[in-house]
């Protein structure tokens, strides 16, 4: 199989045919963006300093260095995505603001954001969680940095990515959820082995 | 050596260990890891621990933090009422903290309350969190660290339950919350449960229950059965590594318990991710120390 491999800018053609649980790696710009970025632009209304058009977002707060030589220039230390889940509250808004085409992030994210997938062909992928050292060694240069004030793992930090991932497709533009759908089957499963345990432990004198 | 060059003795080892516990994971979960990697034949949960292993390996090669969230950093001190240094201990680990924060680096962790400001070197008001424990009639101190990361905080609950819910109620609950907010804490998981009288006694020991190396088991005969039991239920659950399927769910469950009221059953849950840094060391009164959690570990 060969690797499927997204370019920033990316097209709404470069993401159509793709499908939950598909893999896929990302050349170009990766723009950290998490919490206070969303709330920030979106219901604090500050425009934002990165035009996001075409570009990915990671949903990631990473350890950077300032590099000794070269004030103001950072290097990545370790950076891995963060619970996608706690941005859900904005992320449909944020697509429609920004027009990014890819999520960057960990674990699934709701129905809110899996509509403003479908509708601005937008999808959402997953890096493995914990993997930081992995994906630091993808990235080729931290560009810049805005909105340091917000602390290091809230700024933006604007990377130039090569081959990064793997990314599982967990939200695709057909509006298909992986995380969704998982949830179903674990939950059915629980009702199963929570009545096998409870059989067990009436400790109860 | 006079009590400045111990400071500084201490302070120094302190600092090492902590960043060296956030690119090493401890021998137990590497173990266990490799365990439940070897059981997979899905191309989706090889891929998620081929990137576990990959990173593993690169965090040791790079000397980096193998998980960028390095937590807020909670210490557990076993300390003896004899250990020489008993004084000095709480305000060398904060030190430790400031300069694992630099050398290692670590992630700036801490914001306080109300401020929500970062104070950027992962010291604020009562953190590092310390929790004590009085050994009477010893020299050493034992010294757990652990790098309480956002994402496996996350799924952190408590509640008290009364005793006609009985343990269903506790069991229950905590199957929800693993299949829940669990799926997106980095399974696979180790689970810390504390069954108590009232709500901060169960929290506590739920934490206290992720110490506990994996593979030990409860004191008592049905506490050991009950973990058991829902170790076996969530991995047939088969949330899998990443939460994207797979054979297991969990490296492990930890019970821990304290005497109830009669009138209520309280039930604590603390997760640990499959970056579990959690480390141990021992000092004895002269100073020399041993890690215990990571074999021929060097700081
Ligand atoms: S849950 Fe653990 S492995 Fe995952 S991002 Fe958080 S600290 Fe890292």
């Amino acid at each position: 199989m060969s690797k499927k491999i997204l370019t920033t800018p990316i097209k709404n053609e470069d993401l159509e045919s793709l499908t939950i649980g598909d893999v896929v790696f990302l050349n170009g710009y990766l723009v950290t963006s998490r919490d206070d970025v969303h709330h920030r632009h979106i219901t604090q209304g500050k425009e934002l300093p990165v035009d996001l058009a075409g570009k990915a977002i990671f949903h990631a707060g990473p350890i950077m260095q300032e590099k000794k030589d070269e004030p103001g220039k950072y290097e990545v230390i370790s950076i891995g995505p963060t619970t996608s889940m706690r941005m859900e509250k904005l992320q449909k808004e944020f697509i429609e603001a920004t027009g990014l085409k890819l999520v960057v992030g960990k674990g699934g994210m709701g129905p809110k954001t899996a509509e403003a997938c479908q509708a601005n062909k937008t999808v959402h992928t997953v890096f493995p969680g914990g993997c930081a050292v992995l994906a630091a060694s993808r990235v080729e240069e931290v560009e810049s940095v805005e909105w340091l004030d917000l602390g290091m793992p809230e700024a933006m930090w604007v990377m130039r990515v090569k081959e990064f991932g793997p990314l599982i497709v967990s939200i695709d533009t057909k509006g298909n959820n992986l995380f969704e759908k998982n949830k179903a089957m674990f939950n059915e499963k629980k009702e199963t082995v929570v009545a096998e345990i409870i059989k067990h432990v009436d400790y109860l004198d | 050596m006079d009590l400045n060059t111990q400071r500084e003795h201490f302070i120094d080892v302190m600092a090492k260990f902590t960043g060296y516990a956030g690119k090493h994971l401890p021998d137990d979960v590497i173990a266990k890891l490799e365990e439940l990697r070897s059981q997979e034949d899905t191309p989706m949960a090889k891929l998620v621990y081929d990137a576990m292993f990959d990173d593993l390996k690169m965090a040791h090669e790079l000397n980096r933090p193998a998980c960028q969230d390095t937590g807020v950093i909670q210490y557990f001190v076993q300390v003896g009422s004899k250990f020489p240094m008993i004084d000095e201990i709480e305000s060398c680990l904060v030190e430790a903290v400031k300069k694992a924060t630099i050398e290692s680096p670590l992630r700036h962790n801490c914001v306080e309350i109300f401020d929500e400001k970062n104070t950027g070197n992962n010291v604020g008001t009562r953190i590092p969190w310390i929790d004590w424990e009085v050994v009477p009639h010893n020299d050493e101190v034992k010294i757990y660290m652990y790098m309480a990361g956002g994402g496996c905080s996350l799924p952190g609950t408590a509640k008290v339950l009364m005793p006609l819910e009985g343990y269903d109620g506790a069991v229950k609950f905590i199957f929800d919350q693993i299949t829940s907010y669990g799926i997106n804490a980095c399974p696979p998981l180790l689970v810390g449960i504390g069954i108590a009288g009232s709500v901060e006694v169960a929290a506590k020991l739920s934490k206290k229950a992720l110490l506990r190396p994996i593979g030990t088991h409860n004191s008592n005969t049905r506490g050991a059965e009950l973990e058991a039991m829902i170790e076996k239920g969530l991995n047939d659950i088969e949330i899998g590594p990443g939460g994207l399927t797979g054979k297991n769910s969990v490296m492990g469950v930890n019970i821990e318990q304290a005497g109830r009221h009669p009138a209520t059953i309280a039930v604590g849950l603390s997760t640990g991710c499959w970056a579990h840094r959690r480390a141990l060391i021992k000092f004895d009164s002269s100073l020399e120390y041993e890690i215990i959690s990571h074999k021929g570990a060097v700081l």
